[in-house]
């Protein structure tokens, strides 16, 4: 019964990760068998201005749109308990972007961003904000811009319904002891909020980390890592360098630099659910 | 951030306006181009066989695999659980430059098979982590008492538990056809013939020529690969939300 499961999980997932393990340290090319080179890839890599350049814009793309997500998201979040079922047509449009895959809207931005008919300009100018109107994917600024505030559209409704999920749990006696006891609605937000509400903000945030770390397609779709490469992440280096450039051992060592942030994710969020005595 | 997002999809239904409304009539002529002009039936057919497909294999793969590890006992079963969970936080994108080996090896490159056997990777470690979670909740006596019933463990499994566990198993198709119909690493990185691409992939590199954009047609072929997705959440919205809060509404 676990034999489909099990095929899928170590032969196509575990195999892999130490397949692209072991071809990290090959000099191989699609096409070539390729010699051992030991950690002359990574060591590469790291003489390689693009890469450093990914590396710090993988870091700067991942802390932002995280941060931002998990702040509004909070907030989000509350504003929709607050307002309780009256949101519930709110809520459903909430999901809209998280639901439709972002391989397909992040065409719409696309649009959106064009620099002729950029309908975010349009507005700028038409409330009278913005003249020159902001060259969204051509500067390397505002690009960073541009793909930080689409991945934080696409991912801001996982985390406030989620977060939502979270605070609607929370007995209400706890607020109504808080209450008794003489605390303000900051202060119960809080002591007792924050403190109930850590496990799933953890979680949902070492699993959005991950993700955006690893974030491709909006990448690919909007800038395809540019302008001078200030909007390349290492999926997206790795899959110009390794597919496209063919030198897949050097692609495998660039995807592998994300395998430690997976790692110590992994633990955390084992860790946190292990405490919750529950993972499946 | 709402705003935003209620603009965004009415942008996409608002097809050739500029900016936000239509001015010079409606027009057909994008997906006239679209339909006729471009393999984008062809693109469509291919996503709903790669979605379809893969959401049967992961039903297939994760049902059983989830009444094993909630329910049974066999050596490994604690690796395994683990090993699915983990499983479920690697990305995608740290897996396609080995996969690119495995579907080379397979001689699956630049067919759509390749992405029916890659497609798994994302969506069978989250629906059997799901299903599990969803088993556990069930009581073990429904079943037990099945079988004392003179039920066999496989029909108290299809005729009990899978009708209690329905709500689960749709979120799991819903799931699964939902990121296999969006995906698009795996799709760019395996297949390169026109008459094997998926809608996301095709869209994007069929639909831009050099410096030519066909913007009308682009935005056209977005509206109808989301329209099935939309169909979907329209219907099953509990579904979804389910699916979402999955992870954290256990703790």
């Amino acid at each position: 019964m676990v034999g489909p499961v099990g095929l899928v999980v170590f032969g196509l997932i575990a195999y892999p990760l130490f397949s692209a393990l072991y071809m990290s340290l090959t000099d191989k090319a699609i096409g070539a068998a390729g010699s051992f080179v030991g950690l002359g890839n990574f060591a590469a890599l790291l003489r390689d201005s693009i890469f450093l350049q990914a590396l710090r814009n993988a870091a700067l793309y991942t802390i932002v749109a995280v941060a931002i997500k998990a702040v509004a998201g909070l907030g989000l979040a509350v504003a929709l308990a607050a307002l309780g079922e009256r949101a519930a047509v709110l809520r459903a449009l909430l999901l809209l972007p998280w639901v439709v895959p972002v391989s397909i809207t992040a065409l719409a931005w696309w649009w959106m961003f064009d620099p002729m008919f950029s309908v975010i300009n349009w507005v700028l100018r038409a409330i009278g904000l913005q003249d020159a109107g902001i060259p969204w994917l051509a500067d390397s600024t505002w690009a960073r811009v541009a793909v930080i505030l689409v991945n934080v559209w696409r991912g801001l409704p996982f985390f406030a319904t989620v977060f939502l999920a979270g605070l609607l749990s929370i007995p209400r006696e706890f607020y109504e002891a808080a209450e008794t006891d003489g605390a303000g609605p900051v202060q119960s937000f809080v002591r007792v909020t924050l403190p109930l509400m850590r496990p799933i903000l953890s979680l949902v945030v070492l699993y959005s980390t991950v993700m955006t770390v690893a974030d491709f397609e909006i990448i690919y779709i909007l800038t395809r890592g540019g302008p001078l490469n200030r909007t390349h992440l290492f999926a997206t280096y790795a899959f110009q360098v390794g597919l496209e450039g063919t030198l897949i051992g050097r692609g495998a060592a660039i995807v592998l630099w994300m395998f430690p942030v997976l790692v110590v994710a992994s633990y955390l969020t084992l860790r946190i659910v292990r405490r919750g005595e529950e993972y499946g | 951030m709402v705003l935003t997002s209620l603009k965004t999809n009415r942008e996409l239904y608002d097809l050739s306006a500029v900016p936000l409304w239509i001015r010079e009539g409606v027009t057909v002529e994008h997906y006239e181009l679209l339909l006729r002009r471009s393999p984008f039936v062809t693109w469509l057919r291919n996503s709903m066989v790669v979605s379809v497909v893969t959401t049967c294999i992961t039903v297939t793969a994760a049902v059983p695999g989830a009444y094993a590890i909630a329910r049974m006992s066999f050596p490994g079963q604690g690796a395994l659980s683990l090993a699915v969970f983990l499983g479920y936080l690697v990305p995608p994108t740290l897996l396609f430059v080995p996969l690119a080996q495995v579907v080379a090896a397979l001689g699956l490159m630049d067919r759509l098979w390749a992405l029916v056997v890659t497609y798994p990777t994302f969506t069978v470690p989250f629906s059997t982590w799901l299903l599990t979670g969803y088993l556990k909740g069930i009581p073990r006596e429904l079943e037990e008492s099945a079988q004392v019933d003179g039920a066999s463990r496989v029909r108290a499994l299809v005729s009990v538990v899978l009708p209690v566990a329905a709500p689960g198993v749709v979120t799991v198709v819903l799931f699964s056809f939902t990121l296999a119909w969006g995906h698009m690493i795996y799709a760019l990185a395996f297949v390169s013939r026109s008459a094997q691409k998926v809608l996301p992939v095709g869209l994007l590199t069929e639909l831009v020529r050099g410096d030519v954009f066909y913007w009308g047609a682009l935005m056209a072929g977005a509206v109808v690969s989301a329209l099935p997705i939309l169909l979907l959440y329209g219907l099953f919205r509990r579904g979804f939300v389910a699916g979402l809060t999955a992870g954290a509404t256990k703790l």
